[in-house]
């Protein structure tokens, strides 16, 4: 019983990253229609920055923190405005293109700035874990919980209440009528790309310092796919629901079934549950079927 | 107030939409813009407000003057900071967000923060049914009740001019009649002018001071509304009002036209 809660809560807390990732996912994808495949590039260079500069500057960590999530702000303008901007009027296809396109290039520049190695944070919270009720809990896992709770809970309230919110909800609702309001589209987007990188960088140094950082770690990319299919595409709450479900889900796997048949099935289950729901509910868990007036 | 002068407009470098049309729309006056299907009514409407580009469209001559400046390639977003405000044909509310978010919406761009919630009561009493709604998703309304908050959502801008594109489009005769008396009462109390463009010639010339019927990207009449109204030749041709028993007539005037 002590291993199921150990996993269950192992699940939850990267299930939790999960989901504070797929939200730049879905984010990007309410605004434009667009799906952004080099996610998790976004995802891989926050933490490799926020090390390099712990590691070889001597910064304290909450610094070296503030600036990448800068420097990810800046990646996530740069990328709107020098890839996604020229392709406005062009079919969405196009811009998806160009997002993997942009995924390689961004792998490749990690790959020959950082190597292949995985490096691993200095200590950043403290050791010793947590012994609650005979289930280990190392703080790690705790702050991380307690970090993608509060942002959640800030990007919530912005949504819904702050004027730029309102204008990035407006604009995935209905664009041209969003700018005969007098709201910038390209603002919209703008704004978008860069709370996508920002929210993958945050999740990146989370995962980075559980995991360690090495340029595979991109593959969560490819794993935030099924949470926000699973959630619904168009759903925020649903990210986080299916980040919560997909991290659950991938854990028990690795936890019960990975030593019946060898390992591997932890990666492979939460596709194979994704495709059993989009059976039975296409439009995933919470997405939107549109509203439509008969 | 509102000068077109001479508009021409083409559509992906090819459809001629706008073949040099000319309109005034004076200070604090609603004028109707009238016309059949590919009259070319929207498209003004859309030049005017600088929304043509999302339609592959295109000024090709003429000029378009508000409060005497020129305001043709100006954005969307700063011509609604200018004081012009479109309510787009179909009404085209939020539909995922609720009533009071579509209004919040229309006062986007306005610097006075702190007076929004109040003119949002205001809205609420020239249409009491979006109280009882305002946290329902806009989607969920009824036709009527979408149309009502697309025109309240327009006087959230507090804009100088508003226009308004095809008001009764899909809703019940009885209720067109109410929300036009509406936007009657709307003008005569917020003082703003209105650039109207209706299918319903009937209705929109009954609030109207001056009408333009258009046809073929051409205005082929104007004149003060009561003029309009009661010219039958005019009516019964490019407005589809005439009683029944006119029915020879017509089809004989129809056939004169065609030998023109």
């Amino acid at each position: 019983m002590i291993f199921f809660f150990q996993m269950l809560i192992n699940g939850i807390v990267v299930g939790s990253i999960y989901g504070l990732v797929a939200l730049g996912f879905v984010l990007i994808y309410r605004a434009s229609g667009a799906l952004n495949l080099a996610n998790g590039e976004f995802v891989i260079f926050g933490p490799y920055i926020c090390l390099m500069l712990m590691t070889a500057l001597q910064v304290p960590f909450l610094v070296a923190l503030l600036i990448t999530l800068i420097f990810s702000a800046i990646l996530g303008l740069a990328v709107e405005r020098i890839v996604v901007r020229p392709l406005q009027n062009a079919p969405v296809i196009s811009v998806i293109m160009a997002t993997i396109g942009l995924s390689s290039l961004l792998a490749g520049a990690v790959h020959m700035i950082w190597g292949h190695s995985t490096k691993t944070f200095p200590p950043v919270f403290p050791q010793t874990p947590l012994n609650i009720g005979g289930i280990i809990v190392t703080p790690v896992y705790l702050w991380s919980f307690i970090v993608v709770l509060v942002l959640l809970i800030i990007f919530s309230i912005f949504f819904k209440y702050s004027k730029i919110g309102l204008a990035i909800r407006a604009v995935a609702d209905d664009q041209q009528a969003a700018s005969s309001m007098g709201m910038s589209v390209k603002f919209v987007y703008a704004a978008t790309w860069t709370i996508a990188a920002i929210v993958a960088a945050i999740g990146g140094v989370l995962i980075g310092n559980i995991n360690g950082v090495n340029p595979t770690m991109a593959s969560i990319g490819l794993t935030v796919l099924p949470v926000v299919i699973l959630g619904g595409l168009d759903s925020v709450i649903g990210a986080i629901i299916g980040g919560f479900a997909i991290g659950i889900l991938q854990n028990m796997a690795g936890g019960y079934l990975d030593p019946l048949v060898g390992g591997g099935l932890k990666d492979v289950v939460p596709f194979i549950i994704v495709l059993l729901i989009l059976m039975l509910r296409p439009h995933g868990l919470f997405g939107s079927r549109g509203i439509e007036r008969v | 107030m509102l000068r077109i002068n001479n508009l021409e407009v083409v559509y992906q470098k090819i459809i001629i939409a706008l073949r040099g049309i000319s309109l005034d729309v004076p200070e604090g006056k609603i004028v109707a813009l009238l016309g059949s299907n590919g009259a070319g009514k929207s498209t003004t409407l859309k030049a005017v407000s600088g929304l043509l580009a999302g339609d592959g469209g295109q000024i090709i001559d003429g000029s378009i003057e508000f409060q005497g400046e020129v305001i043709d390639g100006i954005t969307p977003d700063a011509l609604v900071r200018k004081g012009i405000f479109l309510s787009m044909e179909g009404r085209r509310i939020f539909k995922g967000l609720t009533v009071e978010e579509n209004l919040t919406a229309g006062a986007y761009t306005r610097k006075d923060r702190l007076n929004i919630k109040g003119d949002i009561e205001k809205i609420y009493e020239y249409f009491p049914k979006l109280k009882v709604l305002n946290n329902r998703k806009a989607g969920f309304l009824s036709g009527g009740e979408q149309q009502m908050l697309a025109i309240g959502r327009g006087l959230m801008a507090k804009p100088k001019l508003l226009l308004l594109d095809e008001p009764s489009l899909g809703i019940a005769p009885l209720l067109v009649k109410e929300i036009f008396q509406n936007i009657k009462k709307i003008k005569q109390e917020e003082g703003m002018s209105i650039l109207v463009v209706e299918q319903n010639a009937n209705v929109a010339l009954s609030i109207a001071d001056y009408g333009y019927i258009m046809e073929n990207g051409r205005v082929v009449m104007h004149g003060e509304s009561a003029e309009i109204l009661a010219n039958k030749d005019i009516s019964e041709h490019y407005l589809g009002i005439g009683n029944e028993n006119s029915g020879k007539e017509k089809a004989f005037r129809r056939r004169q036209r065609v030998v023109w």
